[in-house]
């Protein structure tokens, strides 16, 4: 079987007899048999630190719960800086979480949750942080400073969290470079190794924008539009 | 980038990041460095729960948690520590509900708990299977918000002391770009993590686990203790190592042989458990967890991490099949050793999390006890360093020399392959310093880690890069694993008689 690696150099190609292994297995066997100078990242091998996402036949993955098939084309993720070979720099990435303010607020008092009320973020909070989204996006080649999926998966988490006193001002947070950039066309959802859906967190949110009052800058370009209750707008 | 700052904290996991928050909170100009990333610590994969006496799920006490905690550690605890960290459990549940941290809960909007091994009562809070994922990234979102300052991807190489053996900062690698930089600090805090990688393909833990912090902190002078007690964790998949969680038993999971018969407590504490497999494999049979009976509605709400990593590393479905497990190496008691404050022998230097010994888990740990410790003692580390660096505050700044131990490896031969040679020693040390230990081959042992020790500059690094070079990186995690081995069979040759995890025939 036959993997090619996007190295610095160019995609070199190697051999490998492993049958049936995870894309990580194979990754780390070319290391520390056949290429010492291969650069990658990985950590749990379990799907949890989301440090081994890459992108194989252009799809990203983790490389831990990837099982290669024979042709494969092995690159690093994509709207991040390459540091070397499969390895990325993901601090501009993450860099993210802090300019959305991805945090609890302000915690109410006197909240309990319950059984249904765990459940509404059980999903969003299962994120690892592999960035896999984040190198799906396609909006980051016309905004380099969109906030992003993960980190507005992590406020509709915060948002949608009963304990989350202060809802207005995280959704005022992400009125910029934020929901209104998404385009849906729901990429994040489909390479997400958790199965979250940072679209449809990202329509929550915009809801919830509407909600406090603010408006879809796409309709500010209508002349003579007309409010959401119908009524002319000026 | 800074490289001066009050309190210095090596390590971005639980116990690193809570005592990052607690210096700031106190004070202090924070710098925390890692050799990763904070989330892809080894905190992250810790699945079954932190234990609390909150009595949610049935009666229970801070008396009970405090009885449980000194019973598993085999007298090799102190008791004024476990007090300690039992007593703060509830608050800590407190903190970390008051942060954001996604529990499981129940009907009646109560933090959930379930049974754990070696546990009275049902005292684990959880959030599904990720409790250690959902803790520390909620502790990870406090840091952005107090504005930590957090630099990625920085492996530690040497503490600094000065001429008054007063510890001042770190020597760093800045993987990136291979550049070697000095840290100064008033006060250093590790939290580096465990050594369970010293057993290699044979632990459940990140391949990051390579007792890097503990290594140097050895090398610098600071003293170890109880370096021979290594966990090893009785639901390791067969194959991979991959941990199924002990929620998957304290949710009434069966262990059993090939011909189907249970054949021991399955809720006995993991030292025992791990022993009755392990005499069950050397009979030459085949050992199994059995969860089917648990429904598939229960294993996804319950257990869908399990299912899917079995499913993955397997090829098996626990819903319809038995997974085929074997104990490995998961947690290291062993550590730097620490005061009841958090500070280790080393003046200037303090220590929390698994790479410190503040021995809460003596000779063996309890299910549930690893993401309290890192949270009491996270806070204990970061509040007290503060103090000290406040109290010990540099004025002059020392000229650090320029060289480290990459000088050094640069000389050396690359004639033999080391990542061979890890393996190997990881093998022989699951073998010999595993989970049934003799005199004969501890001693055995410690004469092959020391050969290797001695040849180590016939290994080497192949790679010359100067930018992210992990060949590097690997090899000197190989150092500090070496290291480590040898301490660690040294100690279990002192220890004559059987105590928990040290188990010795």
């Amino acid at each position: 079987m036959k993997i090619s690696i996007k190295k610095d150099e160019g995609f070199v190609e190697y051999e490998t007899t492993l049958e049936g292994a995870t894309l990580l297995e194979i990754l780390s066997d070319i290391k520390h048999n056949k290429d010492n100078t291969l650069a990658f990242s990985s950590g749990c091998r379990s799907s949890v630190c989301g440090s081994c996402s890459m992108r194989v036949n252009e799809l990203e993955v983790l490389a831990c719960s990837y099982k290669v098939e024979d042709g494969d084309s092995i690159e690093p993720l994509k709207n991040v800086e390459v540091i070397r070979d499969l390895v990325v720099d993901m601090d501009k990435a993450y860099s993210f979480n802090q300019k959305a303010k991805a945090w609890l607020s302000k915690i109410s008092s006197g909240i309990n949750l319950d059984e249904s009320d765990a459940k509404i973020n059980e999903l969003q909070s299962d994120c690892i942080l592999c960035g896999s989204c984040y190198s799906a996006c396609p909006v980051y080649s016309l905004n380099e400073e969109f906030l992003g999926p993960f980190a507005l998966t992590r406020i509709w988490k915060y948002v949608s969290d009963k304990r989350e006193d202060n809802t207005l001002q995280k959704v005022t947070d992400i009125q910029t470079n934020g929901v209104w950039d998404c385009t849906l066309c729901n990429n994040c959802t489909v390479v997400c190794p958790q199965n979250i859906s940072s679209k449809s967190d990202i329509e929550m949110l915009r809801m919830k924008s509407v909600q406090n009052g603010f408006i879809d800058p796409s309709f500010d370009s209508f002349d003579g539009g007309f409010g959401f209750d119908g009524s002319p707008s000026f | 980038m800074n490289t001066k700052c009050d309190v210095l904290i090596i390590g971005a996991g639980g116990a690193g990041l809570t005592a990052a928050l607690n210096a700031k909170m106190s004070g202090a100009d924070v710098i925390v460095i890692t050799k990763e990333y904070p989330t892809r610590s080894q905190t992250c994969m810790a699945q079954g729960g932190i234990n609390a006496a909150l009595g949610n799920a049935g009666e229970d006490s801070v008396e009970d948690h405090i009885a449980n905690t000194l019973k598993s550690a085999h007298g090799e605890a102190d008791p004024k520590a476990i007090e300690y960290m039992c007593s703060e459990a509830p608050k800590v549940i407190e903190w970390l509900d008051s942060i954001g941290v996604c529990f499981s809960r129940t009907s009646d909007a109560k933090v959930a708990q379930r049974a754990l091994g070696g546990a009275s009562a049902s005292r684990a809070c959880y959030a599904q299977d990720y409790t250690g994922l959902k803790i520390l990234h909620t502790i990870y979102d406090r840091c952005l918000r107090a504005d930590i300052e957090i630099q990625n991807e920085k492996y530690l190489l040497e503490i600094l002391k000065d001429e008054e053996d007063v510890v001042y900062g770190a020597k760093v690698l800045d993987i990136r770009s291979g550049e070697v930089e000095n840290y100064e600090a008033n006060a250093v805090i590790l939290a580096s993590g465990g050594y369970s990688r010293i057993y290699d393909k044979n632990s459940t833990n990140s391949t990051a686990s390579t007792g890097d912090g503990i290594a140097t902190a050895m090398r610098a002078g600071a003293e170890l203790i109880d370096m021979e007690f290594v966990q090893f964790h009785p639901t390791g998949l067969k194959n991979s190592s991959i941990l199924i969680s002990e929620s998957a038993r304290g949710e009434g999971g069966y262990v059993v042989n090939s011909k189907g018969e249970r054949f021991t407590k399955e809720l006995a504490p993991r030292d025992v458990l791990s022993r009755a497999i392990d005499a069950e494999i050397k009979k030459g049979e085949s050992v199994f967890l059995d969860i089917r009976h648990l429904g598939e509605k229960l294993i996804d709400e319950g257990l869908p991490q399990e299912r899917k990593l079995a499913k993955l590393y397997e090829n098996v479905d626990p819903v319809h099949e038995l997974m085929p497990i074997r104990p490995v190496a998961h947690y290291t008691m062993g550590g730097i050793k620490v005061d009841s404050e958090s500070a280790t022998s080393l003046k200037g230097l303090f220590a929390c999390g698994e790479c410190a010994n503040h021995r809460v888990h003596g000779a063996n740990r309890l299910g549930g006890n690893s993401l309290l410790e890192i949270v009491v003692f996270g806070k204990q580390a970061g509040v007290n360093a503060a103090l000290y660096a406040k109290e010990n505050s540099r004025t002059a700044t020392i000229k650090s020399d320029e060289t480290s131990i990459i000088d050094t490896i640069k000389e050396y031969e690359n004639r033999d392959d080391f990542y061979a040679k890890r393996e190997y020693l990881g093998n022989l040390f699951y073998k010999n310093v595993g989970i049934v230990r003799t005199k004969e081959e501890l001693i055995e042992t410690l004469d092959e880690v020391q050969a290797i020790k001695k040849n180590i500059s016939m290994f080497g690094v192949s790679d010359t890069s100067k930018k992210y070079n992990t060949n590097l990186v690997e090899f000197i995690e190989f150092i500090n694993s070496l290291d480590v081995c040898e301490v660690v069979v040294k100690s279990a040759i002192e220890r004559e008689v059987s105590c928990g995890a040290h188990y010795i025939v």
